[in-house]
């Protein structure tokens, strides 16, 4: 089987408009949460959210380019393009050919479906712009991509909720083992924060009212965000034979469903898809310097991962360096996976390994060592990032450093 | 409404909420005999806001751990509206 390697990354997030403010606040523990610009969320029970500042489309595309493009798939794009420039891909008709794309996203266009349904729903206008379904798709930001960096290989969305992104990288990282393709640029993309799905969410009662503070016993909640973090993987010997420098490894993949309950989650299901990811690459669970948890900062999801992290890795769990970055980028659902496999890369290759802010408070159910608000220095070879989506579907994702 | 009708509507939207027969669902029932997990208290608290037109904090639901919990507050936030 080909080793795969990450040759390029891009992060559009809160914590700024590129990978490099994204590696900066996380290094800093500097976090991008703010109060949500759409005037229609003062109602809200809550008023924070993780936004993309100052994004402007025009700074991007051309104006009739942006306009058939939800706000998720022009992050898609931008997002795509940083890590295509990384990777120093000189682009050429069988390189196209022979690449793929396979993205992640949870809600798809969001924020023009709502402006299309307000239209009808509440001002009772006769009809919505004739985009909103092209706009809307969750494909929307995969065919974006294609179109701007003209890949004509395999080109395709995965949805499993907030684990979309993670299953994208997953699927992306298989079809190079098997040969299916040589390249893929592979990652997620979000924009959720329109009216109608806060409100959703608000219905849930799993928004903190501020801040997020994950495996804190005083956590209220997620704090829910936008943005996109894309990849370009290869086989190792693609990347060496065209003279790329790869940045790091990813070594193993595992999947599991819990089949139990469509919102509350199982350890026993997410403890199964670490142990997977583990075996898929080759390594023993002390091998694993630190783990990016899916940590959103639910009362519920926080003790859940700890006890899953307990039975994959045994004895060994309380040595291990655990953090959850959502309280920084917050949780960007379809793009978490991806983001959070940025953040977990960075870890690898920086050393330096991201806190949980807002941590002020143990949780006797919370027992690890989650990094807590400074950053820490170490090296390391391997690490994982946990995905766990509603609908009980859990996708982890291991990585070296690549020396 | 009196304070009966309250309990019976209470009740009702409670049976309604988990597929169960009305007579099945008593004030002293517990959580665990109807099934009510967290995602279920969550789905009965919204019903019962919409029917009394009533708004409860999110603090405030993760306190409510049974049934006489839920009538005690729709009773209060009914009394306070």
């Amino acid at each position: 089987m080909p080793r795969v390697v990450i040759t390029g990354t891009g992060v559009i997030s809160a914590l700024g408009a590129n990978r490099v403010a994204f590696e900066t606040s996380l290094r800093e523990g500097h976090p991008g949460i703010a109060r949500l610009t759409n005037p229609a969320c003062q109602e809200l029970r809550f008023q924070n959210a993780a936004e993309v500042q100052g994004f402007n489309p025009e700074d991007h595309f051309a104006l009739k380019e942006a306009d058939m493009m939800d706000r998720f798939s022009q992050f898609a794009v931008v997002a795509a393009r940083e890590a295509v420039i990384q990777s120093g891909i000189q682009w050429n008709d069988e390189l196209r050919e022979n690449a793929a794309i396979i993205t992640g996203s949870c809600v798809g266009g969001k924020n023009t479906e709502d402006r299309g349904f307000h239209d009808v729903y509440k001002l009772g206008k006769p009809r919505v712009h004739p985009m909103t379904i092209p706009m809307t798709m969750v494909n929307a930001g995969a065919s974006a991509i294609s179109v701007d960096l003209g890949i004509t290989g395999p080109v395709f969305t995965i949805s499993t909720a907030c684990a979309s992104s993670a299953h994208a990288i997953g699927q992306a990282f298989a079809m190079i083992r098997s040969g299916q393709c040589d390249m893929a640029v592979t990652g997620g993309s979000e924009a959720p924060l329109s009216f109608g799905i806060l409100k959703a969410w608000e219905a849930m009662r799993v928004v903190a009212p501020e801040i997020c503070r994950p495996f804190s016993r005083s956590r209220t909640g997620m704090i829910l965000g936008e943005g996109a973090a894309m990849f370009v993987i290869e086989s190792l010997d693609h990347a060496l034979a065209r003279g790329a420098n790869p940045i790091a490894e990813i070594v193993g993949f595992g999947m599991s469903s819990d089949a139990r309950h469509i919102t509350q989650p199982s350890a026993e299901g997410a403890a199964k898809a670490i142990t997977r990811a583990l075996k898929d690459a080759g390594i023993d669970a002390d091998q694993v310097g630190y783990v990016n948890a899916h940590g959103t900062g639910t009362s519920v999801n926080d003790v859940t991962e700890t006890r899953a992290l307990h039975l994959a890795f045994g004895d060994y769990a309380r040595r291990l360096a655990v953090s959850s970055t959502k309280a920084m980028h917050g949780h960007t659902l379809g793009a978490a996976g991806a983001m959070e496999a940025a953040a977990t890369v960075i870890a690898l290759t920086t050393g330096i390994l991201p806190p949980t802010i807002n941590y002020d408070e143990p949780d006797p159910d919370c027992d690890l060592d989650y990094i807590p608000n400074i950053a820490r220095e170490a090296r390391m070879e391997y690490a994982i990032s946990n995905s766990f989506a509603f609908g009980g579907l859990n996708a982890v994702l291991a990585f070296r450093a690549f020396a | 409404m009196t304070d009966e009708e309250l309990v019976t509507k209470v009740l009702a939207i409670i049976a309604e909420v988990q597929r169960k027969k009305p007579e099945e669902v008593k004030i002293d029932s517990t959580f665990e005999e109807l099934g009510i997990d967290s995602m279920d208290g969550v789905n009965i608290i919204f019903s019962l806001e919409s029917e009394f037109n009533i708004s409860v904090p999110d603090e405030e639901v993760k306190t409510i751990k049974s049934i006489k919990d839920m009538v005690a507050g729709v009773r209060r936030l009914t009394c306070l509206a």
